[in-house]
């Protein structure tokens, strides 16, 4: 008999109302298996807040309060707070918010609850833009892209900018546990997550979550996005503890990231030049993250 | 125990002999000294509580509605630019039905900067669900936070509740304050055990998304409570005084009002300088009385009503404003006797914004002012004492 590494338990049921091939929805399974039915979730606005079903249909397992847009931080410091008073201590408290949610709107409320060392998980579940209202762009959506608000067009108006990277920033706050996890990778996914439930103070999680409505993709190709965004470097996995950084996937050689862009429609208007720029800021990019673990493995005794 | 204090200190008591559970606040003035006095309860161990810093005021009411969710008693206090930046949770924590207790130390709004006295801000909050009281004095300001906690707490009302005290003239003035024994408190209040509430052991799920044929049902709910807390505060305060020896005069408190010629209606700490003055010109042999509205919401209608029946005229006196249309109190009053068979002669009056002083001699003019008033023979409003307006 193989060993299983995935959890049987569920926590989620059937009956959500995400899209066909949503990324989001295999998070929230893996992440509930990972933390199993001690768990209380704080949910903002975002794709999730819609998913587990409108009253009174409830698809998961564990108890779950809706919050507002840009307050997913400072709910669950509420709820931590409520507990430490009534002298609960064997419940984890989670955040999961989407990425507008989490690098746009509630960034600040986030940094709060960092900076004081909360002792909850916050998890952003990436799919690169906000895909609720209909596919605009976030902070978070990469170079090159097309979304609804940056609509390429005859202008070229596709996001010009990089992606905000809430990985540097949460560094930048000294957090003990900071990881990126993708759902293609689900045991990756489920050990960082257990190791971060036994970390005291506070842990950000960032879940790469493919939205092929969004990307302009087939619903069946969720999966294989998912292992080019690792093969090619695009999306790379790794956790960083006490500012000490650990690459979780090193492929021997990297793939061109086209092979990645060229499965999802939102990349394929552009023109060669520009996916010779992304190509040279994703290799750019994989060389500082080598460096980084590098250097920062030399800091352990420190 | 009688102590001297301003009226942020007995808010900050207030919490304390209600065993507040999570505290959650951000810096303003003239509210700091409200959490500063928290802070170092909690910390001398006084006051068995958390609290949390938050990087805002929108943040810290974020955080006590999750609080309040997971059956923690919660507290904070903010004023003006705080509570606008709130205005979303303040109806989220309404719709949440979660028992929150805020003190408001109301203070006018920026542009121009301000930090000094009017209900601009509390006022702008009319709509969200919260319950809303004007305190005259220090005592009032805690022992509303006790009557607070009682009522909202109910399994029927379960609505949050806004206690509002005039920036300065009551947050950062002394007045002797009974600080009633904890024990006391403790046989009036009991601990906040809510039915339903996060827990793992009964996983439920709050605030999720209902379809157009639920929604205005939970909308009717909130309006359900909110008219049954009308009678909830009288009670309140009766079983409030039975048990402390003191109230603070209903939903209106009405002074001198019976068979008056004229009464002015207001709401806060110039109440007690009306008073004085009320007391001054019936020596002199005129009919003039001063009601205080002091529950703002729920609007107590009946008591309005009650009012007219006692007096000839009634003058409105605002510590706000709605741009375009009278003060919001007159509105309300208005609205409240529209109808009725001998409806008492209104005017408005807009006092005191931004801490424009009302000493007893401009209140001693708006008196004499309604005093002359004919059956629709005066403007409807007037904004007292605006240079260059009116003679001032």
């Amino acid at each position: 008999m193989p060993k299983k590494t995935i959890p049987e338990e569920e926590y989620m049921n059937t009956g959500h109302v995400g899209c066909l091939g949503c990324g989001a929805c295999h998070a929230m399974r893996y992440t509930l298996k990972a933390l199993g039915p001690k768990t209380i979730v704080s949910i903002p606005a975002c794709c999730w807040a819609v998913m587990p079903g409108p009253f009174p249909a409830k698809c998961l397992e564990v108890p779950l309060i809706n919050t507002a847009f840009e307050v997913t931080g400072a709910s669950i410091s509420g709820i931590k707070a409520a507990l430490d008073a009534k002298g609960i201590t064997d419940v984890t408290v989670v955040g999961f918010a989407g990425d507008g949610g989490t690098a746009d709107i509630g960034i600040q409320a986030l940094s709060g609850m960092v900076e004081r060392g909360t002792d909850v998980i916050y998890i952003m579940y990436d799919n690169e833009a906000y895909m609720n209202t209909g596919i605009q762009r976030s902070s978070s959506t990469p170079v090159g892209a097309w979304t609804t608000t940056t609509p390429v067009g005859t202008t070229k108006d596709w996001k010009k900018q990089p992606k905000k990277n809430m990985m540097d920033i949460m560094v930048a706050h000294k957090i003990p546990y900071a990881a990126t996890c993708s759902i293609g990778f689900p045991e990756d996914l489920i050990k960082k997550l257990r190791k971060a439930k036994e970390i005291r103070g506070p842990k950000f999680i960032q879940i790469y979550a493919p939205c092929p409505t969004g990307w302009r993709m087939q619903p069946d190709k969720t999966i294989e996005v998912c292992r080019l965004a690792i093969a090619t470097g695009a999306v790379p996995l790794y956790e960083v503890e006490n500012g000490v950084y650990n690459i979780s996937r090193k492929p021997a050689e990297l793939k061109p990231v086209k092979d990645y862009l060229k499965i999802q429609g939102r990349f394929r208007h552009l023109p060669e030049e520009e996916l010779e720029s992304i190509q040279k800021n994703v290799t750019r990019e994989w060389k500082i993250l080598l460096k980084k673990e590098e250097f920062t493995k030399g800091l352990v005794d420190l | 125990m009688k102590m001297v204090m301003t009226g942020n200190y007995a808010s900050a008591y207030g919490a304390k002999v209600c065993r507040a559970e999570v505290i959650s606040a951000y810096p303003i003035t003239p509210q700091t000294s409200v959490v500063e006095k928290i802070a170092s309860l909690v910390s001398s161990g006084e006051m068995k509580a958390q609290f949390v810093n938050v990087e805002s005021e929108h943040s810290a009411m974020a955080a006590l509605i999750s609080a309040s969710m997971t059956g923690a008693r919660t507290y904070t206090a903010t004023s003006s630019h705080g509570l606008l930046l709130m205005h979303e949770l303040l109806i989220w924590a309404a719709g949440a039905r979660t028992p929150i207790v805020m003190s408001n130390i109301c203070r006018a709004n920026g542009p121009p900067w301000s930090v000094w006295a009017d209900h601009h801000d509390a006022m702008a909050q009319r709509d969200t669900g919260w319950m809303q009281v004007f305190c005259e004095g220090n005592q009032e300001v805690l022992d509303s936070i006790i009557m607070s906690y009682k009522l909202a707490e109910r399994p029927d009302i379960r609505l949050p509740s806004m206690i509002n005290e005039d920036a300065f003239i009551l947050s950062h003035t002394v007045e002797p304050v009974d600080v009633p024994d904890m024990e006391l408190v403790d046989e009036f209040l009991p601990s906040y055990n809510p039915r339903f509430k996060l827990d793992v052991d009964e996983p439920y799920g709050f605030g999720s998304l209902v379809m157009p044929d639920m929604y205005m049902e939970f909308r009717y709910k909130i309006n359900e409570a909110m008219e049954a807390a009308r009678q909830g505060w009288r009670d309140v305060e009766k079983d409030f005084e039975k048990t402390f020896g003191r109230n603070h005069g209903g939903l209106v408190e009405f002074y001198n009002c019976e068979d008056a010629d004229a009464v002015l209606l207001i709401m806060g700490s110039v109440a007690s300088t009306a008073k004085d003055v009320v007391d001054k010109l019936c020596s002199e042999g005129k009919k003039v009385g001063m009601a205080r509205l002091r529950v703002y919401r729920p609007f107590p209608v009946e008591e309005i009503r009650k009012l007219a029946g006692m007096t000839n005229i009634i003058g409105i006196c605002d510590h706000s404003y709605t741009f375009g249309h009278w003060g919001p109190m007159a509105q309300e009053v208005r609205g409240a006797l529209y109808g009725i068979a001998d409806q008492p002669v209104m005017k408005n009056y807009i006092i005191g914004l931004g801490g424009k002083d009302m000493t007893p001699e401009i209140l001693e003019k708006i008196f004499l002012k309604t005093l002359a008033l004919k059956d629709g023979a005066d403007q409807e409003i007037e904004w007292i004492g605006v240079k260059g307006l009116g003679g001032w």
